[in-house]
């Protein structure tokens, strides 16, 4: 087998020169600092492997049945001397590679903010972050980018050496966020939100695609990531701007449709609500955000009315079906819509009385302040669960 | 018929459930169908089938349930190899704008069922089988501690496959991937009967591997001969007690957590929908508290089979016993610690990911003890290369390859570049087959004269050797290489042509793995063929160590004529040298579990159960179910358990092995 390998190295080192190995080479500074952990790893691990594959070959060699010149030692079976080196040669590699785990992992933590562009280069107050928040769809990307007012489908820029922030959900199942050559990849997951944190250091166009499998349009969910300099970045905007379409819930919720291939679309606006929406699964209107839903939770629930608060749902994104037993596909209808609830705070100071905020001290321990709220005095402040409306 | 009535019978099950617009599954649906009525029709012109029943069906012996377990792997493994070679054609040409000639409704379901059937139904059969067989001769035991519960576990793990084969032909399997995460494997999202035929195949299997893991637990405590303390067990049965452990320990989870999603599905519940309350992330950690100690519960038993290979082919005691049985305890206790490094990128806080990459690491400290454990058993021996020994080489010199890359996805910060890539599928196929699989081909080839008296046939081995080794190394480490190109996993198309021709090497090692496959059918053909040249009559042909090969080959129903005693680790190694001679006379009668059809009739009731949840035919789930139960209080009534073997005929049998012995010098 050894000598079967070394015939393979010729063929095999020209064929890896004509490839692009865009996990070891990135361009990106976050993806290049998960590549030296690599390599770094690597090579710690090798430092064990290769004597370990060495000395397999050589005592199968030194001690085959045929040499009788090699000393037999049937009942030789413990050592305390060599029992403390192969237990403690591994343990030493670990105790490396496991601090080396903890620092990288810290460090490279994609939620962690970027403190550097490059190598020697810090980031400083100069640098603005780009932010962008990334909705995988079925089966297409959609990028939106809030301080600019633009979103782009199946398209992603970027100015180069500037921090991104990137915020990540999904509209219906699960996915993966992955531009190899940028950094490493994160779940985006559905009534959740991940974040990214990464600098691309050269201009380029690279490629991005869902790196977890969803469906039947999963081959086809990949997009072009263009680094850009500040200026092309600041055409690219411009040119964004041009487009016809504008980006908002009744749009979205044509584009969330199931569809493959998509090709790239540009928004000239985008409804600064969506994305919040998005993520809080109410694009529909009459939907209960999830937050709100969790903050209501949180307070105590709606007791049994809550049960009642459902309505049959009418769409979904695929010929959704509920489940034999169970009831009626639903969702939970929002109490009032963030209009109506700003518009019934500004009216009124005092607790409505048609429907009286519930006691809830027992669910809370009576001496327990409400979660989220800093003192009693933010507690008073809070609204009250009065905003209900009278018909439900 | 009115509608409502078709429903009522049939369920969800109509004439457009069948595949018949997919010409591969229809060709491959004569196919089996062919085959199976010419192996119905051969079993029916031998008149074999009462003798199929009486000996084997109905079996309650632990060796011919081993061997049927074997047999049902080796046929799944022929299902799960064919979905892999279809996976490779695809990827290999589907590029430049070809579509390929899967689309992605037939791709999606192969690549689901391959990873399914090769865990569950492939390498779960061939290591219990293993274990089913080998420990109970290993402990100097008779059978194992529960007999009729063996049998029906292995049914039960056939019905399973049934299962799974059914979707083939009768509707789809799942579109999910192998372990079916929610959102997309909910009612919402996959509202067709895949991820059902999924749950409740598994659900089947899953009743008969955790009660075949509570029964080798107790035969492993209870059953060992005297003198046997735990401390002297054979390493193999070390690693089975251990793997059963992990079995009873986590199948449980998988069975909740499958029960769960069942519940979603078809009550209506909100475990893991992504609204009113749930959560699919608890579905994916669930999951993987069952999924990592699996890939333990698999790979373990073939530490042991190395063990038990390099000691015996080195003519020396194991080097390091006790430190090999500690490694074996905390990498069983160690791989509870570690499930979440199966999803780093879910976004779990720096601390929470360091941990369990740590942890992750640290098993490969036990588990680099056993490699040069066995590195230093070889030290000093006298190594026969026979075909145990050559699986044992391959495996040391391919599995730490697959034991560094795993260390490597161990690093959180790298798993965020590897994750899901093929570099990640070239990880775990490295060390499933460098590791799992070799080691099934060591033992297979180390226990079967044991199992039939004679030996297996060298050169095909050996063709089947060096197709399996060298196809695997093609046919994995351009995955490597494609996985730091950043490719992803379960990709049916792509747009890189400069991709395509690692994935054309990689297809060429499927077929070379293709060609291993078949020549181990082969190899097992041209044994039987020529088992008189191969024959056996010693019943120890490597010049074994451990009590199973003090008996004959095969060994007679009732394993040991008189229960041996154990003095040394290696107990029949130390008989020999202590002048050992078999007992001629005196023999007792032997008290043994009689045969029973219940399991198999359990099993199928079981079957029926599954698939009329799984199209909705109430009335069949309800029938069967009753059925079930009916059937399992009526076995308790049966008190036909045991009869004895007459001590007249178990003289008769040792007295044709004496003289056997004694034709041999």
């Amino acid at each position: 087998m050894k000598r079967f390998g070394a015939l393979l190295l010729f063929p095999l080192a020209g064929l890896l020169s004509g490839c692009d190995l865009v996990v070891l080479a990135p361009a990106g500074d976050v993806a290049l600092q998960q590549r030296d952990l690599l390599v770094v790893s690597t090579v710690l691990m090798l430092i064990i492997i290769v004597p370990v594959m060495a000395l397999t070959v050589f005592f199968a060699w030194r001690y085959r049945h045929s040499n009788a010149s090699a000393t037999y030692a049937p009942d030789w079976d413990h050592s305390t001397k060599l029992e403390l080196v192969i237990w403690a040669a591994p343990l030493l590699i670990i105790i490396c590679l496991g601090a080396l785990t903890w620092l990288g992992t810290h460090l490279l933590d994609p939620y962690r903010r970027i403190d550097r562009i490059e190598p020697g280069q810090p980031v400083t107050v100069l640098h603005k972050p780009l932010r962008v928040e990334v909705v995988a769809l079925d089966w297409k990307w959609l990028f939106i980018y809030p301080d600019y007012g633009i979103a782009s489908v199946n398209e992603l820029a970027a100015p180069v050496n500037q921090p991104i922030d990137f915020r990540i959900t999904s509209s219906a199942v699960m996915n993966s966020f992955y531009i190899p050559a940028l950094a490493g990849q994160i779940y985006a997951m559905p009534a959740m939100e991940t974040k990214l944190h990464a600098v691309i250091n050269r201009p380029g166009t690279y490629v991005g695609f869902s790196a977890n499998y969803s469906g039947a349009g999963f081959s086809g969910m990949r997009f072009a990531f263009h680094g850009l300099s500040d200026q092309a970045f600041d055409q690219w905007v411009a040119q964004t701007r041009t487009a016809s379409a504008a980006l908002n819930r009744d749009s979205y919720l044509e584009l969330e449709k199931p569809s493959e291939n998509e090709p790239v679309r540009h928004y000239a606006s985008v409804d600064p609500d969506l994305y919040g929406a998005i993520l809080n699964l109410c694009v529909e209107r009459g939907k209960m955000c999830m937050n709100e839903m969790m903050s209501i939770d949180a307070k105590g629930g709606l007791g049994l009315a809550g049960v009642r608060n459902t309505v049959p749902l009418q769409y979904d994104k695929l010929a959704r079906r509920g489940a034999v037993f169970g009831n009626d596909p639903s969702y939970v209808a929002t109490i009032c819509t963030a209009e109506e609830a700003a518009a019934s705070r500004a009216a009124s100071n005092a607790t409505p009385t048609d429907w009286p905020a519930r006691n809830l001290s027992p669910l809370r321990g009576a001496g327990l302040l409400r979660p989220g709220t800093e003192s009693r005095r933010a507690e008073a402040d809070a609204p009250p669960l009065g905003l209900l409306r009278q018909e439900l | 018929m009115p509608d409502s009535l078709t429903k009522f019978i049939f369920g969800r099950l109509t004439l457009d459930s069948l595949p018949l617009h997919e010409p591969i599954v229809v060709a491959t649906f004569a196919a089996v169908a062919l085959g199976g009525i010419a192996l119905f029709g051969v079993i029916t012109y031998f008149k074999l089938w009462t003798y199929l029943w009486r000996e084997w069906f109905t079996s309650v012996d632990h060796k011919k349930i081993g061997i049927m377990y074997m047999v049902l792997g080796l046929v799944m493994l022929l299902r799960g190899f064919s979905d892999a070679i279809m996976m490779r054609l695809q990827q290999a040409i589907a590029f430049n704008g070809s579509e390929g000639y899967l689309n992605s409704h037939h791709y999606d379901q192969i690549f689901t069922a391959h990873g399914v059937i090769m865990i569950f139904f492939v390498a779960m059969p061939f290591v219990t089988g293993l274990m089913n067989f080998v420990v109970p001769l290993q402990i100097g035991a008779r059978d194992v501690s529960f007999p009729f519960l063996n049998n029906f576990s292995f049914w039960m793990t056939v019905g399973g496959a049934i299962l799974v084969m059914a979707s083939l032909f009768v509707g789809e399997f799942a579109r999910t991937g192998w372990l079916a995460y929610p959102p997309l494997s909910g009612i919402g999202y996959s509202p067709d009967v895949g991820v059902d035929y999924y749950i409740w195949a598994l659900q089947v299997a899953g009743v008969g591997t955790t009660l075949s893991g509570i029964n080798l637990i107790c035969t492993i405590i209870k059953m060992r001969a005297p003198g046997m303390t735990m401390m002297r067990m054979p390493v193999f049965t070390w690693t089975s007690l251990c793997t059963n452990v992990l079995i009873v320990a986590s199948f449980p989870v998988l069975t909740a957590v499958l029960s769960l999603l069942a519940l979603d599905r078809y009550v209506g519940t909100n475990f893991f929908t992504n609204d009113f309350g749930g959560n699919p992330m608890m579905y994916v950690n669930l999951i993987w508290i069952w999924g990592h100690p699996e890939v333990y519960i698999l790979i373990l038993p073939l530490f042991g089979v190395f063990s038990e290979v390099t000691s015996t082919f080195s003519g020396k005691r194991l080097f390091g016993y006790t430190s090999m049985v500690y490694a074996t305890v905390v990498i069983t206790i160690l791989s509870y610690l570690v499930w979440l490094h199966h999803f780093f990128t879910m976004g779990s806080g720096a601390s929470v990911n360091s941990f369990f990459g740590i942890t992750t690491m640290i098993i490969s400290i036990p588990t680099g003890a056993k490699i040069f454990n066995w590195l230093f058993t070889m030290y000093r021996g006298r190594i026969r290369f026979e075909l145990p020994m050559m699986w044992t080489m391959a495996f040391m010199l391919t599995f730490t390859v697959g034991g560094m890359t795993g260390v490597l996805l161990a690093v959180p910060p790298a798993d965020f570049v590897l994750h899901n890539s093929l570099f990640l599928i070239a990880h775990f196929h490295n060390v499933i087959i460098g590791g799992v699989l070799f080691g099934l081909f060591a033992g297979i080839a180390y226990w079967w004269p044991k199992a039939f008296g004679f030996k297996l046939d060298p050169f095909w081995g050996k063709v089947s050797f060096w197709c399996w080794v060298v196809g695997f190394w093609f046919a994995f480490m351009p995955l490597y290489v494609l996985g730091l190109m950043g490719v992803t996993r379960r990709m049916r198309v792509f747009d890189d042509p400069s991709l395509q021709i690692w994935f054309i090497i990689a297809a060429f090692g499927a077929v070379l793995i293709a060609c291993g496959i078949a020549a181990f059918l082969i190899q097992i053909y041209v044994s039987i063929r020529r088992r008189e040249a191969l024959t056996d009559p010693t019943g120890d042909p490597w010049d074994g160590r451990t009590l199973e090969w003090s008996t004959s080959s095969p060994p007679p129903a009732y394993n040991f004529a008189f229960t041996p005693v154990v003095l040394d680790n290696d107990a029949w190694w130390d008989m020999k040298k202590a002048g050992y001679s078999r007992p001629l006379s005196g023999f007792k009668p032997i008290h043994m579990p009689s045969n029973t059809g219940t399991g198999v009739i359990l099993a199928a009731f079981s079957v029926a159960l599954g698939f009329g949840l799984i199209w909705y035919i109430w009335w069949l789930a309800a029938l069967s179910f009753v059925c079930l139960i009916a059937t399992a209080i009526g076995h308790t009534f049966n008190y036909i358990r045991d009869f004895h073997i007459p001590a007249a005929e178990v003289t008769q049998t040792e007295e044709a092995r004496t003289t056997l012995l004694a034709a041999q010098g």
